[in-house]
């Protein structure tokens, strides 16, 4: 349904292009749950908002050779006003501050209406009763008086449930949420997790899920791309990923997870050093500075192993080999045992 | 709300109060008194001290001010030195041709100044946008008198288009209500354009700093995430967030429009308020300006006043206890 090729998105700074996203190929499928993770800098925003469109051009610029179909449609190079048919119709957003994402000035109603106005064509009369069915569908209880609210009159929470009402409000094929609940505590995020995923069952809706929180995707997805520096480093199915982790990266996130079940309390992992400059891009694998397994030909760009099925890293190194770990070691590298597979057992 | 409005209102008076006896002793402090711009230099000194004591003028000053306090209090404003006229009369008879005067000229002001800012700031850095501030900073910079005297040698001697004085023409008898009509717009075109030019030049920047940083904000992407057309966007969901801090420039400037007006009604011979300051200031006619200048004092609190208001209707996040 949405196929994402080759997605470059530089952004022109004084300085020189900062490479935000560099050749980025994916796709979503109907009814599909895809989570894109990364750290801040990856690059997973980005690539949301330029199948949006929504990106301030200039600074930002989507490279030539980039393709985003969705639909059969080419969206890179489409005209804005049928881009606007698009928006709010096929593919709805959700974002990550809930406080600031909705307008200050103006009721709950108003503007839980203007998508099905707009893209539905509702009479003023129908969209109320539609905006309150909405309401009540995303759990807001005393829908009807809660239309004539303002956005500081709810809560985080609620005012999160309120963007998806507006998100769903024109039955949109795909849904991005971009880091949905970093805003939220952590009681409300399980709610609002537990809440889109209703939705898409009911819906069939497609999600993409955008996050940092490798917890967030472990119950919700069906597949996951890890990103980093503006590249994927690797992609599978949310299971393999999680049972079998074949990238350096995926490895140092998961070992990064802080886990309650564990015997001995021991410090908390980190990936040593900080993610890449963009502005001036390694040549080679990104990760290559702060990756134990580091060999000289990742002065190269890694080719794509295939691990299995849909599962593929992009990495020289085979990090399940016993000498490349003895090697890692020697670097610092904590090999992860049951992390991933406790993981997901817990979400 | 109802509270904080009566809690304001008694604040003014309070105010109003203080400034009247500031007024009062800055008015007196002005060099020549009324009786050495109206009175005759051949009056003998008996006379002069016998007019003197007629207008109070004799008396100590904390003895004038509290009989003129006093007069106000009861509604009666006094009466002019220059006219011998009742000074509620005298301004009185002022007072509409200045509302016309203002009423226009403001809300032309603000409708083009909107219309500018709003078009300034979507198309930041083009020609417009450009075009927009090099107009801005020349109306910010011109003096009004200047601005005017120019206006009134294009408009009105060397293209002849618009008559450079008065609120009528001289003679109107045999006219129809429309010729009136007609008559009256005529006339007010380059008072109100001149009035007007200062305020769109600032508040147009005001408005297109504001519109800059509300268009930044996370919920216009959401309005864009939603497909709506740029007009909606702006119109609809970014002008109402960025008039908020508008506001508070407008209402100042609407209070002290005031000191615009007697510039332009001077040179246009319009016969406002402005025009009747002016001539008040020559004579040193104390009890018509004190007048004046709480009424000035006391537009400038109620727009104030009305400003705040006006937040809490725009913005439904402000709430006054």
């Amino acid at each position: 349904m949405l196929e994402v090729k080759d997605l470059k998105v530089y952004f022109r700074t004084r300085e020189g292009n900062v490479h935000a996203v560099d050749g980025v190929s994916f796709h979503v499928d109907e009814g599909e749950s895809l989570g894109i993770v990364g750290e801040s800098g990856s690059g997973k925003s980005v690539t949301s908002l330029s199948i949006m469109r929504l990106l301030q051009i200039p600074p930002a610029q989507i490279m030539d050779g980039s393709s985003i179909v969705f639909q059969d449609a080419e969206l890179v190079d489409m005209e804005e006003s049928e881009m606007r048919k698009i928006r709010g119709r096929q593919i709805a957003m959700i974002f990550q501050d809930p406080m600031t994402s909705l307008n200050p000035v103006l009721t709950v109603e108003r503007q839980l209406i203007e998508p099905l106005q707009l893209h539905l064509g509702l009479s003023r009369g129908e969209a109320h009763n539609r905006a309150r069915e909405l309401l009540e569908a995303v759990g807001i209880p005393d829908a009807e008086r809660r239309l004539r609210s303002y956005p500081h009159q709810f809560s985080g929470g609620m005012r999160q449930r309120v963007m998806i009402a507006i998100a769903i409000a024109a039955n949109p094929k795909l849904l991005i949420a971009d880091e949905p609940t970093t805003a939220l505590d952590v009681t409300v995020q399980a709610q609002i997790l537990e809440l889109i995923n209703r939705l898409r069952r009911d819906l069939g809706t497609s999600v993409m899920l955008i996050t940092h929180d490798l917890g967030v995707v472990a119950g919700m997805t069906d597949r996951i791309i890890v990103m980093y520096a503006g590249k994927i480093a690797e992609t599978a199915s949310t299971d393999e990923l999680f049972a079998n982790p074949r990238h350096p990266y995926t490895l140092g996130l998961l070992s990064a997870v802080p886990r309650l079940d564990e015997e001995r309390p021991t410090e908390l992992q980190t990936i040593p050093g900080s993610p890449p400059d963009q502005l001036h891009p390694i040549e080679g694998c990104p990760f290559q500075p702060r990756c134990p397994f580091v060999l000289p030909q990742c002065k190269q760009y890694p080719p794509a192993r295939k691990i299995a099925g849909n599962h593929v890293a992009y990495c020289w190194v085979d990090v399940t080999d016993p000498e490349e770990q003895k090697r890692a070691m020697q670097r610092g590298f904590i090999p992860l045992t049951e992390i991933g597979r406790s993981y997901l057992a817990q979400s | 709300m109802r509270r904080y409005v009566i809690r304001r209102l008694i604040q003014a008076v309070v105010m109003l109060f203080v400034m009247s006896i500031g007024l009062f002793l800055l008015i007196h402090a002005m060099p020549g008194g009324p009786d050495a711009v109206l009175f005759s230099p051949r009056m003998t000194a008996a006379t002069r001290a016998n007019l003197r004591h007629q207008y109070g003028l004799d008396q100590p000053l904390i003895q004038q001010y509290l009989s003129w306090l006093k007069s106000v209090l009861t509604g009666n404003l006094g009466f002019s030195f220059a006219s011998g006229q009742p000074v509620a009369a005298e301004i009185g008879a002022r007072i509409p041709a200045t509302l016309e005067l203002f009423a226009v000229s403001l809300s032309f002001a603000l409708v083009v100044a909107i219309l500018l800012g709003v078009i300034s700031a979507v198309r930041q850095y083009s020609l417009t946008d450009y075009s927009v501030t090099v107009l801005s900073y020349f109306g910010i910079a011109m003096p009004v008198f200047f601005f005017a005297l120019i206006m009134q040698e294009i408009f009105g001697v060397k293209l002849g288009w618009l008559p450079t004085c008065c609120r009528t023409s001289a003679d109107t008898t045999g006219f129809t209500a429309f010729e009136n009509f007609q008559d009256a717009v005529i006339h007010l075109i380059m008072p109100a354009v001149v009035l007007s030019f200062l305020f769109i030049a600032g508040w147009s920047r005001y408005l297109r700093s504001s519109m800059l940083d509300v268009v930044k904000q996370d919920y216009i992407r959401t309005a864009k995430a939603k497909g709506l057309a740029s007009r909606s966007v702006f119109f609809g969901h970014a002008l109402r967030n960025a008039l908020i801090p508008l506001l508070t420039q407008v209402a100042i400037d609407v209070g002290a429009v005031f000191g615009g007006a007697v510039i332009t009604e001077t040179i246009f011979a319009w016969p406002g308020l402005g025009k009747l300051f002016y001539n008040s200031l020559q004579a040193r006619d104390y009890p018509v300006l004190l007048s004046m200048l709480l009424l000035g004092a006391a537009s400038v609190i109620v727009f104030n006043l009305l400003a705040d208001v006006l937040y809490a209707v725009i913005d439904p996040r402000i709430r006054y206890s």
